[in-house]
Formats: structure tokens, C-alpha cells, sequence
């Protein structure tokens, strides 16, 4: 079951943004930090990202994704930081209140201080990329071949072409060239390397793996599975150049044509977004236009290092818990003030203890049924009585007053809420 | 004999366009890098290029099918090819802790492969 | 001893799977062939899912008629089948003064039609009722008993229903040619084998007319397929509630802009007759006229929002129209042949198909009566097929009971379209078990928002291998031939 009702700081993601946010977090001062999981384990995007290159700026060590993830997980972990898993959130209102879904702890709402968003991103598809031709199976972004062939144990493809030099597919053509398959080419549409010239070193010369700027796919070839993809050459404006045409058969599509941060819940939060970067507009604490809803990560913009990213994390983790906590002592200031014994209502229905320091505050009541003989009216903690008072008779029909006065002050400031209830004498 | 090579150095995220004049196999000059660690690049490449590995191998009873492992260092990049063939044949049992040796002095160069990750029995 | 049917019907589209429902509900065997793995994978899952008014076929022809009759029958029917369905109403709209004249006459048709519920607006009329509109209107038809469903869940819902009343589906089985003693069909030969049955009926949509000539039947009857692209839109960018028709062309009722019943603004389609019936490609040409259509009526419309394309191939046949003085070679052909014995055909159920389904299913048995055969009605006849919960659409509060009740309902696998593993596995053991991706995409909508499957894809692969006790390799796209993986990541040696 879940511990609370109310958390000081929720992150949404464990991938490197989140976790160091909770981290962070905590390490502020946050009492209670919460941080969701959609997958079966804590990590995020990094589990399946197995190659080396992580933590050469942070952590001074060239670690594989897994790892990396493993060392700020240990450290999150240590600091005592509730975690759920298999966990979906499935709204989040400007109030900062959040739908959670998952088969253990059923349909759930919670409340926070301050969220921090860390959804990282989704991968660009082909239908956003338009290319015409059939809808064969076969056509997979890099990142769901990756999960396939390093988490889940299965290879996709044999004959495989990409589509996009970003890092994914550059990474995804030397994985799939480890574990027996073959990368015919890696076709870019722009006339230069989407992403790091140490992956293109790595990835593709090291293995003859052909790349070809400037070109695209003109048309994907088969019903049911790919048989082949068309490529062609484009011009700089990306109109294709007639006669460059050819036919490249493959069983296999892999498309490493973009990142886009996914911000669907940042929407609903009522969190605006840049439409340059896809992510939410920040400050420099990675606040969103929404008080107390914070993003870090890839969600924010894509980084090419998870060593920023994590930086970025603890920055809006640090933040997220200074908004906590000062929301946290604005209501401690607050005592709620609870209709007790023939009570209906009392107004008000809180009171900020530090008025009471200055000046006299009138509580006023009705009570649920007549008591035609006299009564107490008593104001009490739950276990000290603070203040009473003697009515004659009370009626629903005639409101009673109960002024709390200053003197009162030290035993108000000592309670967690105040009870008025009505009886008999 | 003098020759000209051009590459891009991997040493970190910059990948600066190096090119190294090599006289009889011997690095003689390298311009367009940035720092220090361009000059080591140019002369481990063209000396005794290498390069990290990292790939996967079954785990039995595992939380996953499949356990990541790496290369603790570089390793001569003409071996690669038979590392990844020495590590297939690498099967281990869960549980595992990140960073135990999953295959010791892997065809003798010294190097360990390692657990990427801790990977926890099943159920 | 070989299991003998009542009535065979081949072709699980959604006019066979209704044909099925309907005959369902009398005594006899039923039995319903699919060539495909799953129903309704031809054009009744690619089509713009709008349940026409019948304005715009010809007067006098069965289309007209099948297309009003049907259109009225649309509420019982979603009411029994619990399937989307809405009668939104439709604009015909006339951009520019020289096309209202051809809206009137479209009015007129309607009218003799037998069209209820239309009248004509002017431009500020139109411009007010659609604030997106092409400020160069004339004006339009509001056609108020336009509809608009879900065909996916129409399709599986009727042929859920005829399984519930007794029916038998087979998918993965295709006709392969009709067994005769002498004039009289007496079964159909499959790629599963042969099966007999007293009457066999031809709602082989595309493939009708190969159906039939096996039979000897009208051999001048052709079918070609007409393609028709479509966009879909990102819903969070691009949303427009009305159903908008621009005004028809020899091409068809042209490229339409609406927003369907799972939110998703679609444009299209165009209609290129081509040659290949299996040619489901979308082509960089055809998108671009389905542009440039949208753009038309909506010139705000942003190309950059659409997430999907699909094509849908209809059937237009040169079936001539039977009404004395109607000269008319693109009518729906639906009789019994006096050639052979025990067979019902039908042949080029192209639009206005979807919205004629169910009269068209009500003609088959009408036309069944009057050959003779005594159709009595089942006592435990069931019409109600009911609704499966549909997480996505629910509020907060009932999604907490479904998760309380069902905690498989609590762990969501589609994050874009919000669909649920106890949804997926209610689908795999549904009537008409859901055995592929697609198959679940359909009927839940999962896949289909704007990461495409990147979430779901390997999860979803999961779960039908358990559900259906098949290894992962097995688990396909669309049925045999589109697997998703070849092997194990360690099973190569070198």
C-alpha cells in the first residue's frame, strides 16, 4: 500500500533525470520523496542502453548505461526514498494532485508539494516522417529493436537497413552486427552526422558499416514483413534526385530519425510547452509555469550527455524540495478546525496560528439538532481542552459563538488540529 | 614512405578531425586536435587501435533473460571479433553483482569482462 | 461424417460478419470463413467510418436504397451491438459560388432518396458552425442523420454476436473454390479442407468477383480496387468535431475532414483505381491530393500533426443497376443467381458498404425467405452483445472499481491511448479471439497514438505469447508471415 496520502516531492521517471532529482531531494531536506516507475525496475531508458560512454564527466569512469544507472539507484535507494514500480501516472492536475495506475496498488490519487517531471523522451515514427509504402511488421524504432535484442533476449531482423544517423541507430548497427545480423547502410537525410563522430568511428567504420548522407527512403517494399526499402538521393531542400533510386533488400527497418520529449502529462498538468524543443519553458531551477511542478532531463530538451542530465536532475530536485518545504511550513501555520459532538459545521474552517498571537479570533457554529437543556461548548486538541463555553440550550436555528482568545495562543500553537464538540453538562 | 590519415578522434564527446602524417609506421606529426588526449589517440590508433566491448550474455534464473557485461579496458580492436565469440559462450547464474568478473582475462589480454549492472534472481 | 451447414458465409468483412449476426438468429448452422487472421481486415477496418445519409447515390439504385434503409437501422443496432456510434449529422460544403449548384442537386437526389433531415445553410451560416472552414464558402447540405463509428469494433461486434447465438468463425481460412453437384453449390473448398453446407454466401468484398466466376457467375462482373489515402492528426493539435464533405467528384465523395470517435482528426480518402488488389501502399502522390483536399476545406490544417497514414482499397464493381430506365454500371449486386443452386452473392459493396451493412444483412435473409427456406427464430436468441470496458474513456472513479475489480484493468500497457493488460487479454479470449497485434490494435485502440507502438510493441508481443501459450517468435503483426522476431538473441554461433 502506498505510505502516504500527501508527498513532499514526486518524480515521475527513474531514468538518470529522475533519480537524481529524488536524490537531490532528499538530500534538501524533502521528508517524504516518491518516485514512479511505469517499468518492472528502477532505471529507465539507461537499462537497455548497454554500451559504454556514460559517466566519463560525472563520475570520471567510462561506464555502460546499466551501470550507471546502478550507482545513482544505490545512492537514491540509501537515502530512503519510496519507490513504486509497474506503475503508471495517468494524470496530473495543476494542483498537484496525481492518478496513479498499476495491478498491485490498484487506481490510486495522491497529492504533492512538488513534482518533478523526468519522462525523458519517445522516439519520431514513420508516419511522422511520411514514408510512403506498405505497412509491413519490420519497421521498428532503434529503441524498441534495442529492448528486444539487450533486455528481452530477442533479434528482430537479420538483414537490417537504418534509417537516421542519430546515436540510437549508429549504436543499434554495431549491437545488431554483435549478435549476427547484418546492417546493409545507414541512410541520412541531412548532410552531416546527426549524432557523435566518436559513434560513427565506433559503430560504423570499425565494422564497414556504409553510411550515405543526403539520402532517405523513397518507399518500403513487402505486405507482411519489409522485403526491401527503396533509397534515394535528396537535394538540399530534401527533394529526391531522379534517377539515384535504389533497392535495398532487407528484412529489417530501423528508424533513429528523432527524439521527442514526451510531455503528454506536462500537458495535462496545464505545464506550457516550447514548441522549439518540445519540452516544458523552465526557469533556471527548472521550474514550469506551474507552481510547483519542476522538469528535468530529456522531457526538458534532448541532451547528448546522461552526465548533464543528471545535473539537470539534481538541480530541479533541489528546487522541487525548497518548494516542499516552505509549502510545508505555510500550512503548518494552519490548524484545521473540526466540527465534533452535534457539531454541523464550524467556520473557520482553519486558522492561521500566528493571528491568534495578535488578536482574538470568533468561531461561529451550528449545531445538528436542538439540546433544549444546557450545554458545554468545548474546544479541545484531542486531548487537552483549550477553551468552553456554557450555553443554556442551543438550536440549529441560532448560530453559536465561540471566541478563541489570545491567551489561548501557546496551547493552540502546541495542537495539530482543534475538535468543538457539544454536550450535555 | 609518407601517408597522410584522416579520422575523427574519440577520446571525448568533441570528435576533433585529426590528421596524422606516418613515416615507416611511425607517427611523425598530428594536427587538428584540441588537447593532449588527441596526440595519445592519433598514436594508439595507428600503433594498437582499441576499444571497449559491451554486449550481453544469458543469465540463468534472472529478473531478464539477458545479463549486460563490458570490457573493464579497450581491448585490440582486430580481436573483437573473437571476444564477442569467447563472451557467447559465457553463461551465468543469477544472482549477480554489478562489476563481478563474468569472464576472467578474456583471450588472455588481461582485461576482465564485468557485470554492467546487478541482476537479481527470478520471482 | 463431415459437418454439414445451413449456410456458409465467405468473407468476415463487416457485411459478412452482420450477414452471419443476422442469420444467427434463426435455427441452422452457420459458419463464416475468413481467408485472413483476423475479420474485417479489408476495407472494413480502412475506411472513413462514416455512416452515410444517402443523398449521394444515384436515385433508383440499390445503393440508394440499401444506403437509407441501413442508415435508419444504425441506433437499434448500436444500442444491441454496443459499438461507437454517433449521428453527428454531415456538411456538404461548396467552396466558391460555382459549386453550390452542385450541393442543390445533391439535395435534390437526397430527396428522392427518401433522405430525411436535410436542409441547406448559407456561407455565414457554415462559417459559424465550423470555425475552421475555408472563408471562401458558399454554403452546404447539413445532412442531419450522418453518422459516424467505429467500424473495428462494428465489424467484431456483429460477428461476436452471430458466435454468441451459434455462429462459427473460421479465421486463416480461405475459399478456394466452390464444391457442385451439378448446378447446385453443396460447400466450398479451403486451405483447411473442404466443408458443405446447403447455401453458400459470397461477401467476399475485394475478391467477389473471383468468387463468383468459380461458380460460373456473371464472368463480365469486375471488381477493381479503388485506393483511398488517409491522414490521421494528432489529436492534442488538430481537432474538428464536424463530418465535412466537399462537394463529389466522378472520383467520389472526395476528401473528407472529420474527427472520428477515438478523437483522431482523419482526411481522405482519394480514390485511384488501380490494378493489384493487395497494393495497400500509400503513395507520395495520392498523400499529396488527400493534402491538398484537406487543405481545401480547412486551410488551417497542419501536415506536421498527422501521426499515421493508411489505405483502404474499395471494391468498385461494374455490377449494372437492375431499376428499368437507371443507367447505372457502379451498383452493389446483391441476388440469387438463377444459374447455380445455393448461392447468395453479392458483389461491389464499396461506400456506401458500411452504413448498408446491416439492410443489406436483413435483404440476405429476406431474399433466403423467398427461396423458400423456413427461417424460425431461435428461443434463446440473443441480441445483445455486450460492451467490454474501455478503460480510456472512463472517469477516475470507475476506473478505480475496474482495478479493484480486475487488478489486470491497473496496469497499463498503451501510454498514449491509455489501454490496459486486462483489456489486451479480454481481447486474445474474446468471441472472436483477438490472435495477432493488429487485431488488438483495432479493437482497443492501443498502438495507435503518438508513439506508434513504441511502448506497447514488445509488451504487447508478451503478453499474446503467454496468453496464447505460443513462444514470442510466433507472435505476428497481422498474421502468418509478418512474426516480429526470428530468434533468440543467443542462439547464433560466430
Amino acid at each position: 500500500m502506498l505510505a502516504k496520502q500527501i508527498y513532499d516531492v514526486v518524480v515521475v521517471g527513474s531514468g538518470p533525470g529522475g533519480v537524481a532529482a529524488a536524490i537531490e531531494a532528499k538530500k534538501a531536506g524533502a521528508d517524504d520523496v516518491l518516485i514512479i516507475e511505469r517499468d518492472t525496475e528502477l532505471g529507465g531508458i539507461l537499462l537497455q542502453c548497454i554500451h559504454n560512454g556514460f559517466g566519463l564527466e560525472l563520475l570520471k569512469e567510462d561506464l555502460p548505461g546499466p551501470g550507471y544507472a546502478q550507482h545513482f539507484i544505490e545512492e537514491m535507494l540509501s537515502l530512503h526514498v519510496e519507490v513504486l514500480l509497474n506503475t503508471m501516472v495517468m494524470d496530473i492536475t495543476p494542483q498537484r494532485h496525481l492518478f496513479l495506475s498499476s495491478k498491485e496498488h490498484g487506481y490510486v490519487e495522491i497529492e504533492a508539494r512538488a513534482i518533478v517531471l523526468a519522462m525523458g523522451c519517445r522516439e519520431r515514427t514513420r508516419a511522422q516522417i511520411r514514408i510512403p509504402g506498405y505497412r509491413p511488421n519490420g519497421i521498428y524504432t532503434a529503441g524498441t529493436a534495442q529492448r528486444w535484442v539487450n533486455v528481452e533476449g530477442y533479434m528482430p531482423g537479420k538483414e537490417v537497413v537504418i534509417l537516421g544517423s542519430g546515436d540510437i541507430g549508429m549504436i543499434m548497427a554495431r549491437r545488431m552486427t554483435f549478435e549476427g545480423a547484418h546492417v546493409e547502410r545507414v541512410l541520412e537525410i541531412q548532410s552531416y552526422l546527426s549524432g557523435l563522430s566518436r559513434n560513427l568511428v565506433q559503430c560504423l567504420q570499425d565494422y564497414n558499416i556504409p553510411l550515405q548522407l543526403n539520402h532517405t527512403i523513397k518507399r518500403i517494399l513487402g505486405k507482411n514483413r519489409v522485403e526491401a526499402i527503396e533509397a534515394v538521393q535528396v537535394d538540399e531542400k530534401w527533394n529526391f534526385v531522379p534517377g539515384t533510386e535504389e533497392v535495398i533488400p532487407c528484412d529489417t527497418l530501423l528508424l533513429s530519425v528523432g527524439l521527442i520529449p514526451e510531455n503528454e502529462l506536462s500537458r495535462q498538468a496545464g505545464v506550457k510547452l516550447d514548441p522549439v524543443t518540445s519540452g516544458p519553458y523552465v526557469d533556471e531551477s527548472f521550474q514550469t509555469n506551474v507552481p510547483g511542478i519542476f522538469a528535468a532531463g530529456n522531457v526538458v530538451h534532448v541532451y547528448d550527455l546522461v552526465d548533464w542530465v543528471s545535473e539537470a536532475g539534481f538541480s530541479a530536485g533541489k528546487s522541487a524540495a525548497q518548494f516542499a518545504i516552505a509549502l510545508r511550513n505555510a500550512e503548518a501555520r494552519y490548524t484545521p478546525l473540526i466540527a465534533g459532538k452535534n457539531v454541523r459545521y464550524v467556520v473557520p474552517h482553519k486558522l492561521d496560528k500566528s493571528t491568534l498571537e495578535q488578536e482574538d479570533i470568533r468561531l461561529q457554529m451550528r449545531v445538528t439538532r436542538p439540546i433544549e437543556q444546557p450545554v458545554w461548548v468545548e474546544v479541545h486538541d484531542g486531548e487537552n481542552l483549550i477553551t468552553r463555553k456554557a450555553e443554556r440550550y442551543v438550536r440549529p436555528g441560532e448560530m453559536v459563538t465561540v471566541i478563541l482568545k489570545t491567551k489561548n495562543y501557546a496551547d493552540v500553537a502546541k495542537s495539530r488540529q482543534l475538535t468543538i464538540d457539544i454536550n450535555p453538562r | 614512405m609518407a601517408e597522410e590519415l584522416n579520422f575523427i578522434c574519440t577520446a571525448c564527446p568533441q570528435g576533433c578531425s585529426l590528421t596524422v602524417l606516418m613515416e615507416n609506421g611511425e607517427v611523425i606529426e598530428v594536427t587538428g586536435n584540441s588537447c593532449k588526449k588527441g596526440l595519445d589517440y592519433a598514436q594508439a590508433e595507428t600503433s594498437d587501435p582499441r576499444r571497449m566491448v559491451a554486449t550481453t550474455v544469458k543469465i540463468h534464473n534472472g529478473f531478464h533473460p539477458l545479463l549486460p557485461v563490458y570490457t573493464e579496458r579497450p581491448v585490440p580492436k582486430p580481436m573483437i571479433p573473437q571476444v564477442l565469440a569467447e563472451i557467447r559462450k559465457v553463461e551465468v547464474e543469477a544472482p549477480v553483482v554489478m562489476k563481478s568478473v563474468v569472464l576472467e582475462n578474456v583471450l588472455g589480454t588481461g582485461i576482465n569482462v564485468l557485470a554492467s549492472r546487478s541482476m537479481p534472481a527470478k520471482g | 461424417m463431415q459437418e454439414k451447414y445451413d449456410y456458409i458465409i465467405i468473407g468476415g468483412g463487416v457485411v459478412g460478419c452482420m450477414i452471419a449476426r443476422w442469420l444467427s438468429r434463426y435455427e441452422g448452422k452457420v459458419l463464416l470463413i475468413e481467408k485472413e487472421a483476423d475479420v474485417g481486415m479489408g476495407c472494413s477496418s480502412a475506411n472513413t467510418a462514416i455512416v452515410h445519409a444517402g443523398y449521394d447515390p444515384l436515385p433508383g439504385s440499390l445503393k440508394a436504397k440499401m444506403n437509407v434503409r441501413g442508415n435508419a437501422m444504425w441506433d437499434t443496432l448500436a444500442g444491441e451491438l454496443n459499438f461507437a456510434f454517433e449521428r453527428r449529422g454531415d456538411y456538404v460544403v461548396a467552396i466558391g459560388d460555382d459549386e453550390l449548384p452542385l450541393v442543390h442537386k445533391l439535395m435534390d437526389q437526397g430527396k428522392q432518396n427518401g433522405v430525411p433531415g436535410m436542409i441547406m445553410i448559407d456561407g455565414p451560416e457554415m462559417r459559424a458552425r465550423e470555425k475552421n472552414i475555408n472563408p471562401e464558402t458558399s454554403g452546404a447540405l447539413w445532412a442531419s442523420t450522418g453518422g459516424i463509428c467505429d467500424p473495428f469494433q462494428v465489424t467484431v461486434a456483429a460477428g461476436e454476436n452471430a458466435v454468441m447465438n451459434g455462429a462459427k468463425v473460421l479465421l486463416n481460412t480461405a475459399f478456394q473454390d466452390f464444391i457442385m453437384e451439378g448446378k447446385r453449390v453443396i460447400g466450398v473448398r479451403t486451405n483447411r479442407g473442404d466443408i458443405f453446407g446447403r447455401w453458400v454466401i459470397n461477401s467476399a468484398g475485394i475478391y467477389a468477383d473471383d468468387v463468383m466466376h468459380k461458380a460460373g457467375i456473371r464472368p463480365e462482373f469486375i471488381i477493381k480496387p479503388r485506393k483511398g489515402e488517409y491522414y490521421i492528426f494528432d489529436r492534442a493539435d488538430v481537432s474538428i468535431d464536424n463530418v465535412l464533405f466537399p462537394v463529389p467528384s466522378h472520383k467520389g465523395k472526395g476528401i473528407l475532414v472529420t474527427t472520428t470517435l477515438h478523437e483522431n482528426t482523419i482526411a481522405g480518402p482519394n480514390g485511384t483505381i488501380i490494378e493489384d488488389k493487395e497494393d495497400t501502399s500509400t503513395t507520395k502522390d495520392g498523400l499529396a491530393e488527400v493534402a491538398d483536399g484537406a487543405l481545401k476545406l480547412i486551410p488551417s490544417l497542419n501536415l506536421r500533426y498527422s501521426i499515421a497514414n493508411f489505405v483502404g482499397l474499395r471494391p468498385m464493381g461494374n455490377g449494372p443497376c437492375k431499376t428499368p430506365g437507371i443507367v447505372y454500371n457502379n451498383d452493389y449486386i446483391i441476388e440469387i443467381p438463377d444459374e447455380v443452386q445455393g448461392l447468395v452473392n453479392l458483389g461491389g459493396i464499396e461506400s456506401p458498404g458500411l452504413t448498408s451493412a446491416p439492410a443489406i444483412a436483413e435483404e440476405v435473409v429476406d431474399m433466403l425467405r423467398d427461396a423458400g427456406e423456413k427461417l424460425v427464430e431461435k428461443k434463446d436468441w440473443d441480441p445483445i452483445r455486450p460492451d467490454r470496458p474501455r478503460f480510456r474513456n472512463m472517469s477516475h472513479k470507475d476506473r478505480q472499481l475496474l482495478v479493484e475489480m480486475d487488478p489486470r484493468f491497473g496496469q497499463v500497457i498503451c501510454r498514449c491511448e491509455n489501454i490496459t493488460e486486462g483489456e489486451i487479454i479480454a481481447e486474445i479470449h474474446a468471441p472472436i479471439p483477438a490472435l495477432t497485434y493488429d487485431a488488438i490494435k483495432r479493437r482497443t485502440w492501443l498502438g495507435t497514438g503518438r508513439c506508434q507502438g513504441g511502448f506497447d510493441m514488445t509488451r504487447v508481443v508478451t503478453i499474446l505469447s503467454r496468453e496464447l501459450g505460443i513462444s514470442p517468435l510466433e507472435v505476428t503483426k497481422r498474421g502468418a508471415g509478418s512474426e516480429y522476431l526470428f530468434r533468440q538473441t543467443k542462439q547464433v554461433e560466430g
